[in-house]
Formats: C-alpha cells, structure tokens, sequence
C-alpha cells in the first residue's frame, strides 16, 4: 500500500503520549521547576494537535496555526510569571520541594 | 510538501522518537539540568513536526520563543534556585506512583482510540497552500484575530511586570511586615525565611 502523506492519526498519537507524559510529571515531580517543565510539555503536545488539523483539515484557512502562535503566547507569560513565583516562594520557604509547599492545606 | 513520502516518514519518525525519549527523559531524569536541556531538544524537535506540517513561520516562532526564551528561562530559575537538599521521603509513594500511572495510562489509551476511530473529515488536496502559510497567517492576525492579537500584547505587558514585581527584592527602605530596614544589596544575606515550616 503506497502512501500519499503520513496519516493524521500519527501525530495525533504523538500529542497524545506527550500529552500523557507531561501530565504524569506534572503529578509526580517534587521538584517546581520540573513541574513546569511538563506544563510546557503539556502546551506543545495541544500545539501539535492544533499544527496538524490545521494542516489536514482546515488546510486553506489555517486558523489553528493562528492558535498555535496564540497559544505560544500565553505560554512565554506563563512561564515567566510561574518562575517568578517560584523564585519569590523560594525566597520565602529556603526549598522547592513540591511537598514543602502546603500553606493552603487543612 | 516537495519532499518524496519516503524521506517525510523517516523524517516523522526519527522527530517522533525524538520528541517521546526527550520527554521521557524529562521527567524521568534525577539531574534537573540535564532535564532542562533536554527540554530544549524536544521544542527544536517539535519546530521539525511544524516544518513537515508545512508551516514555516510557526515553526521559527516555535524556536526563537520556546527554546531561545522559555527554555533560557528555565535553565536561569534552576541556576537561582539549584541547592542539593535531601527531600523528605514521603512514605505512601508507592500507591501514588500507582494511581497516577494508571491514570495516566488510561487517558493516554482512551486519547488514542478516539485518535484512531474517528473518522477524519480530511480535505483534499492536502497543504493546498504551502509556502503562502505566512501571509494567510498576517491576513488573519490583523482581520479577523486583531482583537486577540491586542490583548495577546497586554497580556505580554503584563506578564512581563507581574514577573518583575514577584521577583525583585524589596525597593521600598523599610519591611512592611516588621519595619526593619530592607537591606538593598545585590547579593542576597541569608535571613529568617517569612515563612517557617509549621509542622
């Protein structure tokens, strides 16, 4: 059988295990800068699944190549808000030990 | 996509295999430096799915945002923050470990057999438009998508002064909490922590 392109489903396989992967870390890490490192793990694997519809399905308009910049966007936000957060709860707490970090917790 | 069949499956493979082991390897690792840059080897893997995916201009914005910002960012927070601590064991970790892999395993399963029996409503011809990609995607940001691009740029401002203020050390002359002069010297002294551990 002779192919004409590589089938959709194999990046949407791809997003999907990255997807799982950054969740996974994000649940299991006990270090924060680890754990934002699988959010941003998270944010690529929707970004691939947002490339290739738009590439497959929505190939003429390509909206979904808009929401990948969009999406990249708030993504360099969020990881300079999360950091900085994270360097003034370091300040505070001496650790970035996930479980050190229950102030919230009753 | 000029490029024969062929030489795109071995591409998507090698980039796929990439992207998986990569991220693996992030999370998994005990080192979080090399963590990090293998973080940086995943967004420069993913720029080259863009690349397949015939999309150029995302594919540059993928490299100078994520891996010549984001990617810096981080390797800078563990430089600020890299102490060798002991963590606590915490002692149900087993069945934590447990439930969040069973967990994950499911979602991923559940994820791949819609991926799989979905039938796609694929448009024909395939990347009619290649190399124009660019220019639809200015098209669309300054007609239909100019409100999101505008409050996309506020959120950047934003962002960058929420981060400036979270992270800066006190600029006023006296502590607000306990009225002591703020020392404003560049080189932090080690204090009392404001939070001490309760328990």
């Amino acid at each position: 059988m002779s192919l004409e392109s590589i089938p959709i489903q194999a990046f949407l396989i791809v997003s999907s295990s990255l997807f799982c992967i950054g969740i996974w870390g994000l649940l299991n890490s006990r270090n924060a800068v680890r754990v934002l490192m699988s959010i941003e793990l998270m944010l690529n694997a929707v970004n691939i699944n947002l490339m290739s519809f738009s590439s497959y399905i929505d190939n003429n308009l390509i909206q979904g190549q808009v929401f990948t910049i969009f999406v990249i966007t708030v993504a360099a936000a969020e990881a300079a808000v999360g950091l900085a957060i994270l360097l003034s709860l370091y300040r505070n707490r001496v650790t970035v030990d996930m479980e050190s970090f229950n102030l919230l917790k009753w | 996509m000029s490029i024969a069949i062929t030489t795109q499956i071995i591409c998507f493979t090698v980039l796929s295999l990439v992207i998986l082991i990569g991220a693996l390897g992030v999370v998994l690792l005990e080192s979080i430096v090399y963590s990090a840059f293998l973080l940086g080897g995943v967004f420069m893997s993913v720029a080259g799915l863009y690349l397949l995916l015939n999309a150029s201009f995302v594919a540059a914005a993928q490299v100078l945002v994520y891996v010549g910002a984001v990617n810096v960012l981080i390797i800078f927070a563990i430089m600020l923050v890299n102490k060798k601590e002991d963590l606590k064991p915490i002692n149900d970790i087993k069945s934590r470990r447990i439930i969040s892999t069973s967990i994950c395993i499911t979602l991923l399963s559940l994820l791949i057999r819609v991926d799989l029996t979905n039938a796609w409503s694929l448009s024909s011809p395939q990347n009619a438009i290649g190399e124009e990609s660019t220019i639809r995607i200015g098209e669309h940001l300054f007609s239909d998508y100019l409100l999101p691009f505008e409050v996309a740029s506020v959120l950047l401002l934003m962002a960058m002064i929420g981060a400036i203020v979270l992270a800066r050390r006190d600029v006023m002359s006296k502590d607000i909490s306990t009225g002591l002069p703020v020392d404003q010297e560049l080189i932090e002294k080690s204090s009392e922590p404001l939070l001490t551990n309760k328990n």
